[in-house]
Formats: structure tokens, C-alpha cells, sequence
């Protein structure tokens, strides 16, 4: 009963969201427009109250202590970080009503764009999505992880559907359903295998089994496979080799500001989960039983474990950075850039220990941050009245709209890496944990491929600059509604400001994951060190 | 502070720049970069550590650390020796020539190439004064983002494949220098328990990590640094970046940005990795003669009158690598020298050339030639440069070359002079032809453009803005520049005075190690003589 209530206490940011998911939902069927032009802006307030809500709940440390989770102070981090994000993506589909278009859309003769239509249950399903992404930050055993990750991309399968109109949109639609579900059975799959290996859901319990199996003969097979059924199935959620097939045709049949959303947030709870999985096999004390049947005690994950996942990064890395090199399509361009990323962020789960986690939980952050720029000046700009597709389409934008030719080329030198850029920082940071975990091979394929890298987003950043204005980009000019573009500029400026605050940032994601069994030489690190000082203003808001 | 003031001043201009109109910019850019400049001299009268016996950074390392992630031991520090100091002289004392060089050159479009220039000699200067690990990379990388636009911008027919090239040829090998880099730091982390990244703390722990580390360390920091330089087969995208560049962008690239590589060799080859040095020295050296060679025989039979003084560059670097290499003072004093005499050289010879660009339209050698007659005051001011660039007694380029072939000539085991070395005659021998070949090609060269009959283009008519010689802004852009050679020329002796004490302190580890890789070597030749005789023997 005592559990309950305290669990119940540690989710109210996430039933603020349900609540509000409602709410817009039957807000978005009013008849009157001044009613639905505030559904966005009421799914906005319900995610500065679940902000407001999880610094309120984790302020009371013994909740979170009586939670029984292997990272208990995570959720404080993950939840801030998602929903500081989440308003910028939100803005990123913020429209204006058109009747007309409105009209079109009821008839079925055109497809559903969200900046045009404002439609409750888009901004519902949003709501939703993240609240299962913040959900993974609390779970405590497999049923909840799973049912958290569900709740995260349910909704975004949706989401993508609602563009329904045109044929690519419909193509996107069915592949990211089928291939969800794929992806949510085998990894469904690999937990039962879990279950089978340990014999208990929690994931402490199973931390323990673990270590007590890991001390003794060995983790047993099926326990390991269905570890690497779990990385492959989630591999879906974070776009990684072999589940990323998907990504390139559903980033760009979607809309634009639904692009934004889902490839930020079921990344973001499919690296929660992965790292949780990692955890409770841990990062250390394993061995492999050489021919003279002698334990030879190994570094990190367990061995096929850690040979899953090294060529998962490895493939992922190099299949991302080299498929982004052919693209003209800028969204598709995108979602190879995205699939890198996530190459980038194994390596940090693979370095493992705090020093890899924090690395991957902060290279989130830059990560988020850049994309919701780079996706609002995307979703800011229109062409006759439709997306802009390919990078010609941004020719000479420089000229006409200085500021979001600005904001793009400061979010692609940011994925780029290039100092002093937000995301220079946590690259190093991935770099750092890399070498210090004794992966230098898999840091240096890591430079290799990100080297790749410069030659698209040079284009993304400097095409827009170096060619002049042509007939082609003419009829580019910007959206119908102001905050796509805000929140681009809000974003892109972060991207400029946060490096002077990255400091705070690390110090956030150290202290998440900040837990007991990580690092015993400082299990003295009390709750009040544990807690960082300043929660709130460390990402702008729009 | 006065290094902050120094890095803001050209920012602050950018914004000046920025909101003074597109007729005002050059004007804007103009004084701000007289004022850094000004400020710059202020500074290099503060310093106190021209006279200085030991090798000392102003101002005090922690006395201007600023925190960035005190848990990963990154702070901003800023701080000069004697050797950066010079480089950011030289770098202020071009900028007001760059903007003077660009006046009417850059027609559209003009407050955006003022605002890269600031940045790109930002970003330069970062790179000089930098004294931590992180922020001398940030500097280095950010460089290439105005460069990037300057080239792809304001470039020649093939600017689009020089600004890529550009930038992913420096980009792909500075990564690797990171990750070097960040080796040597979480080494330092592993063995003392502090991260720290200043360049200070490094450059003390990294030459005890065991030679084979040292030796990777050497090649990643290589990857980066020899693209920049540029070493002999990572060269390609020199010529091409310098011939498309605009005038500014030229003098830029070629006078400052090249400088970045020596001097990151400097600062952290020499002292961090001494044994692997010792061992790769020749290596690279080789490397270094061939790009001497090479590129020389390349200028001779070049057309292109840009591209040829672009090639140059390469050859001329070559023998501040040797001088570097020949780990003692002389060579190092040299190497140094060198650096400054050929951003100065070679900056105003493309600045000539861009002079010569603007009036002709072309810099074919087949083209235009003879202009002695019609541009006596051109020509003079192109001949002192090209006479700087060769290398004749009483001009900068004399001293340089004759110190740094000195060095390579005197660097072999059992040195006179205290300092053995792993070089020795034959590399001067063959580094001395680039000499002779360097003469031959840049006189060619003058021949042609200045001397004999005229010849200009067919459609040739005279600019409407420009008269038919230099104008006094022309003359003011490029006399301080000849000014400045002729001075070196005569009187080297302030900066090699200035530069020695950080030469002999540098190289102080260099005599032991050189020693006993060459007694390593002789035991290895007896180990390998005894099991020939033995082998002989068993027979």
C-alpha cells in the first residue's frame, strides 16, 4: 500500500499529462475557433505543470528512495530535459486555423498538416507519447518498461498517420506500424527471456540475480539472449542497425513537425530503456571460462552482450553517415543523420559505468536541442504552400531570411561537433567516457564516421549561405505561422548560449544517475550532493 | 584580460560591421582592425618577457583560468609566450592589409566577407593565445567556418570544390588530433586522478607514457596537424583552396592559417611526444624534403601565376618542418622565423597578385607580362616581395632559410653543439635544391610578369576605379609588408633573442633522448651484426 502511494506520488507529472490529454482532446472537437486555438497552447501548459510537478515531487527525497529503482534520482533529469524539449516541439506544429484547409482536410481531399488545422487529438497523442517516454525514467520492472515504451511511440504511430493524403505519407504510415510492432514483439520477446533467465520482473531483483549468476558460473545463455533480443527490438526506438530501415521513408512522409517529434522522443526512451537493461546486467565483474576452464574476468558488459551492441554502434555509424552522404531530400538526410546519432550514443552505452551514461544522457540534451532548431526553421518554411523538400530548396535562403539560414547552419555544425557549439561538448564528453571504458577502437571508427558527417551537414549549413536565390527557390517563403520559426530561433540560440551552462548540464546528468551500485567508492555521495541545485532554467524556454 | 580584449576587439567590430550599412563595412572593418592591431602592439610593449632567460607565459597560467567543466578539468585559459606572441603580431599587422587589399575588390555582399574576415582572424588569434587543450581546438576547428565561407562565397570558378575540400581535409584530420589529445588527458586523469586539459599539465606528463603510446599520440596529433601545415601527400587542398580563395582570403590562408600547423607542431609535438620524434623525425623530415622538392618542380611549370606562389607554400613550409625537426635552437629559432617571414612574403605577394588580378582579369603567365613599364611602383613593391620569398641575403627569407638548413645540417650525433639530432647533411643537401629551384621558379616568374615586351589581355580596358599603377591605398596595403621584410632582413636579432630561451627550454629533453636512441640503434646493429656472424658461423 506504502509502495503504491509512493509510486503513485513519483508519477504526477506524467497523470498531469494524461489529465491533459484529455482535455485537449475534447477541447480540439469545440466548434469555436478561439477555443481550438488554444489547445496548443493548453498541451504547452500542461508540460510546464508536469515540469513544475516533477521538481515539486523529487524534491522529497524519501520517495524517491522508497521507489526501489536502479537509477532514483533519473526520472528528476529525464523528466525536466523531455519536457523542456517537448515544448519546443510542440511549437514546431503550432498553426494557425484554416477554414478552408479545415474543411479539405474533413472531406478527405488533402492531408492533415498541423500547421494549418489545429486538431485535439494530435496534440493529445503528443501528450501521451511523452508521457511514456518520462514513464521509462520510473520504471522498476519489465512490465512497466515495456508498457512505458508502448506509450511513447502508440501515439507517434498515429501521429504519423494523421498527415494521411499523400501516397508517401500513407507508405510512411503503414512501414512505422508494421515495423513498431515488429520491433515491440522481439523485444517483448527478449524480456520474457529475461524472465526466464532470473525468474523475477523487478530490475533490482534482476540486478541482483544477475551479479550473484555473474559471480558464479556465468550469466546463463537464454539470459543473454534475451538481452540481445531486447537491444534489437529497441534498436527500432532508437533508429539503429538492423530496425532502421524504416527511418529515411517515415521521416519523410510524415509532417514535418511530427518528423521533429518522433526523432527525439523515442530516442530518447529507447536509450532510457537500453541503459536500464545495461544496468541491471552491469558494467563490470564479468568473465568468460577460456579452453583451460579458467574465469578470465573481462571489462564492461558481458561478452556477447557487448559484441551485440559494439556492432550495432559500428554499423549503425557507418551505414548513417554513409547513406546521409547520397541524400538530397533534406528530412531524409535527417533521419540518416539521426540513425549516426544514435551510433554515437551506443558508444557512450557501451563505454558504460556513470561516466558513459551521463556522456549519453547529456548528448541527448544537445541533441534535442539541435533538432528542434533544425526542424523549426524546416517546418518555418513552406513552398507554394507545401514543405520544403530538397536542400536546393534552401538555395539562397541566407538572403531572403537571414535568421533561419543563421539557426540551420548553427544546428548542423552543432551535429557536426564543431567547437564551441553545444554539441561539440557532448561528443567529447562520448569521446571522453570512450577512451577512459578502454574503447578506443570503437572511439576512433566513432571520429572516422563523424568525419564522414562534415560533408553533408556542410551542405545543410552551407548551401543555404553560398548559392544565390534561383527560380526553383522563388516561391520558398515562411510559414503561415510565427512559431515554427520561435521556436527554431529559441533553440538555435540555446545552441549558441548553453555551452556557457554545460557545465550545469553535466553536473544534472551526473547526479541522475547517481545510484548506490554504480560506483561503490562513493556510495557516500548523499541525496542532498545528489541533487542538483539549480533545476529549472538550464534550457530556454520558448 | 588584455588577451579577452584583444580576441573581443575584432568581434565587437563584427557587430559594428554588421549594423553600419553595406557602404560603410570596409570603412568599419578597417578601424577595427587598426584598433586590434594597436592594441596588439600595446600588449607585445607589455610583455615582459622579450628579454626573458627562461621560457615564461604571460600573464600567469592561473591567473586567468576561467572554468568550463571543472569536473573534466576544462578551463579557458588564456596566456602567451614569446613564439605565440609574434604570430599574433603578425596576424594583426596583415588584417588592416587584407581590408585595405579588399577595398574594391568584393562588390557584393560586403558586410558578410568583413564579418568572416574579423572572425576567421579571431579564431587565429584564439588559436595563438590558447593554453589549454579544449579551447586551442575550438580555435582551430571554428577557423574553418569563416574560411569555409569566405572561400565558397567570394571564390574563383571552382569554389565550391576548394571550400569543401577545405574544410572536411582539416576537419577529418583535427578529429584525430582530439582524440589524441583527449588519450593523453585521460592518461594524465588515470596516473595523477586530476583531468586536466592545459596544455602546461599535458606537455609535462605526456613524455612519460611509454614510447610505443608516444607513438600513436604522434600520429593522431599528425592527422591534424600536417593537413594543416601542409605535409607532403596531405597537400592537395592547398593549392587549390589559395588559387580560389579571394585576395584576403589568400594572404589569410596562406600567411596565417598554414602557421596554425607548425604551430601546433610546436607546442605540442616537440614537448609532448620527444621519443617518438626522435624515432619518426626523420620520417616526417623525408616527408618534408619530398613536398620540397615536389612542389618546386610543380611551381616551374605552373601558368597560373596564384597557384604557382600557392605551390610555393608548400615548399617553403618544408623547411620550417626541417628546421622543427632538427631539435636544436638554431633550427627551432629558424623555424619560427620562417613562420613569420613567409606570412609576410608570401601575404604580400598575394596581395600583389590580387592588385595585379583586379586591373587584368587573369593570372595567366601567358597572358599578361611586361608590366615593369606600365606598373613601375606595382613591380617594385612585387619584386622586393619575390626577393623576400627567394630568400636573398639582407632580406627575411635569407635569414630563415640559411638558420633552418643550418639547423637540419648540423642535427646529426655528436653534435659541437651540445644539441645531436636525428637529421644531418644529406637533408640540407636535397632541401637546399628546393632552394636553388625556388630561386629559379620565382625569378621565372618576375621575368615574365615584369620584364619584356608588354603584353596584356585582348579585351583588356582600364578599370574604371583603379588608375593604371598602384593607388595610395594599394601602396599602404603593401609597403608595410616590404617595410617589414626588409627590417627582418637587417635586423633578425630581436626576435631570435626573444625566441631562444623557449628553444633551448623546449628542446632541453631532446640531447639525452637522441643520445640513447642512437646507443638503442648501435646495440641493435652489434645484436644484428653477432647473429649474422653466428649465423655465419653455424654455417
Amino acid at each position: 500500500m506504502i509502495e503504491m502511494s509512493s509510486k503513485l506520488i513519483l508519477i504526477t507529472p506524467e497523470i498531469l499529462l494524461f489529465i491533459g490529454a484529455v482535455i485537449v482532446a475534447v477541447l480540439g472537437l469545440s466548434t469555436h475557433r478561439r477555443i481550438r486555438n488554444a489547445v496548443p497552447w493548453t498541451t504547452v501548459g500542461f508540460l510546464v505543470a508536469a515540469i513544475v510537478a516533477t521538481q515539486v515531487v523529487y524534491d522529497g527525497s524519501k520517495t524517491v528512495t522508497d521507489a526501489d529503482l536502479l537509477f532514483p534520482n533519473l526520472g528528476l533529469y529525464l523528466k525536466v530535459m523531455v519536457g523542456v524539449i517537448a515544448i519546443g516541439l510542440v511549437l514546431l506544429g503550432i498553426g494557425m486555423v484554416d477554414r478552408r484547409y479545415e474543411d479539405a482536410v474533413r472531406d478527405g481531399r488533402t492531408g492533415f498538416d498541423p500547421l494549418r488545422v489545429v486538431r485535439g487529438e494530435y496534440h493529445a497523442f503528443l501528450l501521451l507519447s511523452i508521457a511514456g517516454t518520462m514513464l521509462v525514467a520510473n520504471a522498476n520492472d519489465l512490465i512497466w518498461l515495456f508498457l512505458a515504451i508502448e506509450l511513447s511511440s502508440l501515439p507517434t504511430y498515429v501521429m504519423v498517420a494523421l498527415g494521411r493524403g499523400t501516397r508517401r505519407n500513407k507508405e510512411a504510415a503503414i512501414k512505422y506500424f508494421f515495423l513498431g510492432a515488429m520491433s515491440s514483439a522481439t523485444f517483448l520477446y527478449g524480456f520474457a527471456l529475461l524472465y526466464g533467465a532470473t525468474g523475477t520482473l523487478s530490475l533490482t531483483g534482476m540486478q541482483a540475480v544477475f551479479a550473484t549468476q555473474a559471480a558464479g558460473d556465468g550469466i546463463p545463455l537464454f539470459g543473454l539472449i534475451g538481452m540481445v533480443f531486447a537491444f534489437v527490438g529497441l534498436c527500432f526506438k532508437i533508429t539503429a542497425v538492423p530496425m532502421h530501415f524504416y527511418a529515411p521513408d517515415v521521416y519523410q512522409g510524415a509532417p514535418t513537425p511530427v518528423t521533429g517529434f518522433i526523432s527525439f522522443m523515442p530516442k530518447v526512451a529507447g536509450f532510457t530503456a537500453i541503459i536500464m537493461l545495461c544496468a541491471a546486467v552491469g558494467w563490470s565483474g564479468h568473465h568468460i571460462i577460456d579452453n583451460a576452464g579458467v574465469k578470465v574476468p573481462t571489462e564492461g558488459l558481458p561478452r556477447p552482450v557487448h559484441a551485440t551492441l559494439w556492432v550495432i554502434a559500428v554499423l549503425t555509424m557507418i551505414l548513417g553517415n554513409i547513406g546521409a552522404l547520397l541524400q538530397t531530400s533534406i528530412k531524409r538526410l535527417l533521419a540518416y543523420s539521426s540513425i549516426s546519432h544514435s551510433g554515437y550514443l551506443l558508444v557512450g552505452v557501451i563505454a558504460g559505468t556513470a561516466e558513459g551514461i551521463d556522456a549519453v544522457f547529456f548528448y541527448l540534451v544537445t541533441y534535442g536541442v539541435a533538432t528542434v532548431a533544425v526542424f523549426g526553421v524546416l517546418s518555418g518554411l513552406q513552398r507554394h504552400g507545401r514543405e520544403v523538400e530538397t536542400l536546393d530548396d534552401l538555395s539562397g535562403l541566407w538572403k531572403r531570411h537571414p535568421g533561419m539560414a543563421f539557426v540551420l547552419a548553427l544546428s548542423a555544425f552543432s551535429m557536426l561537433g564543431l567547437p564551441p557549439l553545444l554539441g561539440f561538448w557532448g561528443k567529447l564528453d562520448i569521446v571522453i567516457a570512450g577512451i577512459s571504458a578502454g574503447e578506443t577502437p570503437l572511439v576512433v571508427i566513432m571520429m572516422a564516421t563523424s568525419a564522414v558527417s562534415a560533408y553533408y551537414y556542410l551542405h545543410l549549413a552551407g548551401l543555404p549561405v553560398i548559392r544565390k536565390p534561383d527560380a526553383r527557390t522563388e516561391g520558398v517563403e515562411v510559414g503561415p505561422s510565427p512559431w515554427p520559426r520561435i521556436a527554431g530561433m529559441v533553440f538555435g540560440i540555446g545552441i549558441l548560449i548553453l555551452p556557457f551552462g554545460a557545465r550545469k548540464l553535466m553536473e544534472q546528468a551526473e547526479a541522475s544517475t547517481a545510484s548506490s551500485w554504480l560506483e561503490p567508492a562513493e556510495t557516500t555521495l548523499n541525496t542532498e550532493e545528489a541533487r542538483p541545485v539549480d533545476q529549472t532554467t538550464e534550457i530556454p524556454r520558448a | 584580460m588584455q588577451l579577452w580584449i584583444l580576441l573581443l576587439l575584432p568581434l565587437v567590430t563584427c557587430i559594428g560591421v554588421g549594423f553600419g550599412g553595406e557602404r560603410n563595412a570596409r570603412a568599419i572593418a578597417l578601424g577595427g582592425s587598426l584598433a586590434t592591431l594597436a592594441w596588439a602592439v600595446v600588449l607585445a610593449m607589455q610583455f615582459p618577457h622579450w628579454q626573458a632567460e627562461q621560457w615564461l607565459y604571460w600573464p600567469a597560467p592561473e591567473a586567468n583560468a576561467f572554468p568550463v567543466l571543472p569536473g573534466l578539468g576544462v578551463a579557458l585559459e588564456l596566456g602567451v609566450d614569446s613564439v605565440s606572441l609574434l604570430l599574433v603580431l603578425l596576424n594583426v599587422f596583415l588584417m588592416p592589409c587584407c581590408v585595405l587589399g579588399s577595398w574594391v575588390a568584393i562588390k557584393e555582399r560586403r558586410r558578410e566577407f568583413y564579418i568572416w574576415l574579423l572572425v576567421l582572424s579571431t579564431c587565429v588569434m584564439g588559436v595563438f593565445v590558447a593554453r589549454d587543450v579544449i579551447s586551442f581546438y575550438t580555435f582551430f576547428e571554428a577557423s574553418l567556418v569563416p574560411g569555409f565561407f569566405m572561400l565558397a562565397i567570394y571564390g574563383g570558378p571552382d569554389r565550391r570544390e576548394a571550400s569543401f575540400k577545405f574544410f572536411i581535409y582539416t576537419f577529418v584530420g583535427s578529429l584525430f588530433m582530439l582524440l589524441g589529445l583527449a588519450y593523453v588527458a585521460w592518461q594524465h586523469a588515470q596516473q595523477t586522478g586530476d583531468w586536466s586539459f592545459a596544455i602546461s599539465d599535458l606537455t609535462t606528463f605526456a613524455p612519460t607514457l611509454s614510447a610505443g603510446e608516444q607513438g600513436w599520440i604522434l600520429l593522431a596529433l599528425l592527422a591534424g596537424l600536417a593537413v594543416k601545415v601542409p605535409l607532403f601527400p596531405l597537400h592537395t587542398w592547398l593549392p587549390l583552396a589559395h588559387n580560389q580563395a579571394p585576395t584576403a582570403g589568400s594572404v589569410n590562408f596562406a600567411a596565417v592559417i598554414l602557421k596554425l600547423g607548425l604551430y601546433g607542431l610546436y607546442v605540442f609535438v616537440l614537448p609532448m611526444v620527444p621519443e617518438a620524434v626522435v624515432t619518426w623525425g626523420p620520417t616526417i623530415a623525408i616527408l618534408a624534403v619530398i613536398g620540397i622538392v615536389y612542389a618546386a618542380l610543380i611551381c616551374w611549370v605552373q601558368t597560373d601565376v596564384k597557384k604557382l606562389i600557392a605551390y610555393s607554400s608548400v615548399s617553403h613550409m618544408g623547411f620550417a618542418v626541417l628546421g622543427l625537426l632538427a631539435l636544436n635552437p638554431l633550427g627551432l629559432q629558424g623555424s619560427v622565423f620562417y613562420m613569420l617571414s613567409h606570412g609576410f612574403a608570401t601575404g604580400g605577394l598575394f596581395l600583389c597578385i590580387g592588385m595585379m588580378y583586379e586591373r587584368y582579369h587573369t593570372k595567366d603567365l601567358r597572358e599578361v607580362g611586361g608590366l615593369a613599364f606600365k606598373m613601375p611602383v606595382w613591380s617594385f613593391f612585387f619584386i622586393v616581395l619575390v626577393f623576400a620569398s627567394v630568400g636573398l641575403p639582407g632580406l627575411n627569407g635569407f635569414v630563415s632559410e640559411f638558420l633552418c638548413l643550418i639547423g637540419t645540417f648540423t642535427a646529426v650525433p655528436g653534435a659541437q653543439t651540445g644539441y645531436p639530432g636525428v637529421l644531418g647533411p644529406w637533408f640540407a643537401a636535397v632541401a637546399a635544391t628546393g632552394m636553388i629551384l625556388g630561386a629559379m621558379y620565382l625569378l621565372y616568374m618576375t621575368g615574365k610578369l615584369c620584364f619584356g615586351p608588354l603584353r596584356e589581355p585582348a579585351d583588356h580596358h582600364e578599370h574604371e576605379e583603379l588608375p593604371k599603377d598602384l593607388s595610395l591605398r594599394e601602396i599602404a596595403a603593401v609597403a608595410p609588408i616590404a617595410l617589414v621584410c626588409l627590417v627582418f632582413g637587417i635586423m633578425p636579432w630581436p626576435i631570435l633573442h626573444a625566441v631562444e630561451p623557449v628553444a633551448e627550454e623546449v628542446l632541453k629533453p631532446y640531447p639525452a633522448l637522441v643520445e640513447r636512441h642512437f646507443e638503442k640503434m648501435d646495440a641493435a646493429a652489434k645484436v644484428s651484426l653477432l647473429t649474422d656472424i653466428t649465423l655465419e658461423g653455424s654455417r
